[in-house]
């Protein structure tokens, strides 16, 4: 049985499609960019800790559903954010979204699944 | 050759936090500033912009671009920091629950500045208000 965690192949490269279909999520904004390839994915409710990752190509997992989670992820260059736990996007949120082109997913998994889901498939952590 | 650009901040009003550094992000980027820079100069105002509306009553951001730099001076009216010293460690914060649900609070932003600033000062009196000032070069 090869079940353990030093045998995935963190290969990188995962179409944000992959991600929306691997988490069952629904894309609610920014489909037009939904075949853009990301490498990372950080899972954090704390922008401030958003805000020291200094890696490109990285997605946000995030149970916080305001519209300081869509600003972190422009100043971040961050291109899509992951909402947990059936967190819904505002109105407010996608207005911004739009403005940002940030690809919007709402997923039903917990934090935990999701970042497992990602993990196991082969998107690479930060740190 | 110089531009300048100013926003005002109102204290408290977390749904326009962050609407002064979507603008200055969007500027660097029509003057084909490299991304990396952009990054640095962006995190660290977004930083400062949301400590304006999470910890003082109003502030002024003026911004400075030139071919060589990106200077960005907030000053607000606000209670000022007693102990600047203190107010800079990684995890020293007198944020409110509230602030804390908005994603901030974890005593991270002012070190965060600091790390992606090339110059960086800060200057408070109490009961006034704080003036912080962030200068990041274009060129590495
Ligand atoms: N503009 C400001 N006016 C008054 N106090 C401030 C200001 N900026 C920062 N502070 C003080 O410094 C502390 C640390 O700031 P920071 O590192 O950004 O962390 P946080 O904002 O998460 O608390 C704040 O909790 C607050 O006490
Ligand atoms: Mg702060």
């Amino acid at each position: 049985m090869d079940n353990n965690s030093t045998s995935i192949k963190h290969s990188g490269n995962m179409k944000l499609k992959d991600v929306a279909e691997m988490l069952n999520g629904r894309v609610v904004s920014g489909i037009e960019h939904i075949d853009k390839e990301v490498e990372f994915a950080f899972s954090s409710d704390l922008m401030s800790d958003v805000l020291t990752v200094q890696k490109d190509n990285v997605i946000l997992l995030t149970g916080l559903a305001n519209v300081q989670a869509l600003r972190t992820a422009e100043m971040s260059d961050i291109s899509c954010i992951v909402f947990v736990r059936n967190k819904k996007v505002s109105v407010d949120m996608l207005k911004l979204g739009k403005e940002s082109g940030i690809v919007l997913i709402e997923c039903p998994s917990s934090m935990f699944r999701a970042s497992g889901v990602l993990f196991s498939n082969g998107l690479k952590p930060v740190y | 050759m110089t531009m300048h650009f100013e926003y005002k901040i109102e204290g408290g009003d977390f749904t326009r936090a962050g609407y002064a550094s979507s603008q200055v992000k969007r500027s660097l980027k029509q003057l084909n500033v490299d991304p990396k820079v952009i990054k640095r100069v962006v995190v660290a105002l977004y930083e400062a912009e949301v400590n304006v509306v999470a910890h003082a009553y109003s502030g002024i951001i003026e911004v400075y671009i030139d071919t060589e730099k990106i200077k960005m001076i907030l000053t607000d009216k606000g209670p000022g920091i007693s102990n600047i010293e203190l107010a800079m460690e990684m995890g020293f914060s007198t944020a409110t629950p509230e602030v804390r649900e908005m994603g901030f609070g974890a005593g991270m932003g002012l070190p965060n500045i600091k790390k992606n600033s090339d110059e960086f000062k800060i200057e408070s009196e109490v009961g006034i208000g704080t003036k912080l000032e962030i200068v990041v070069f274009i060129k590495q």
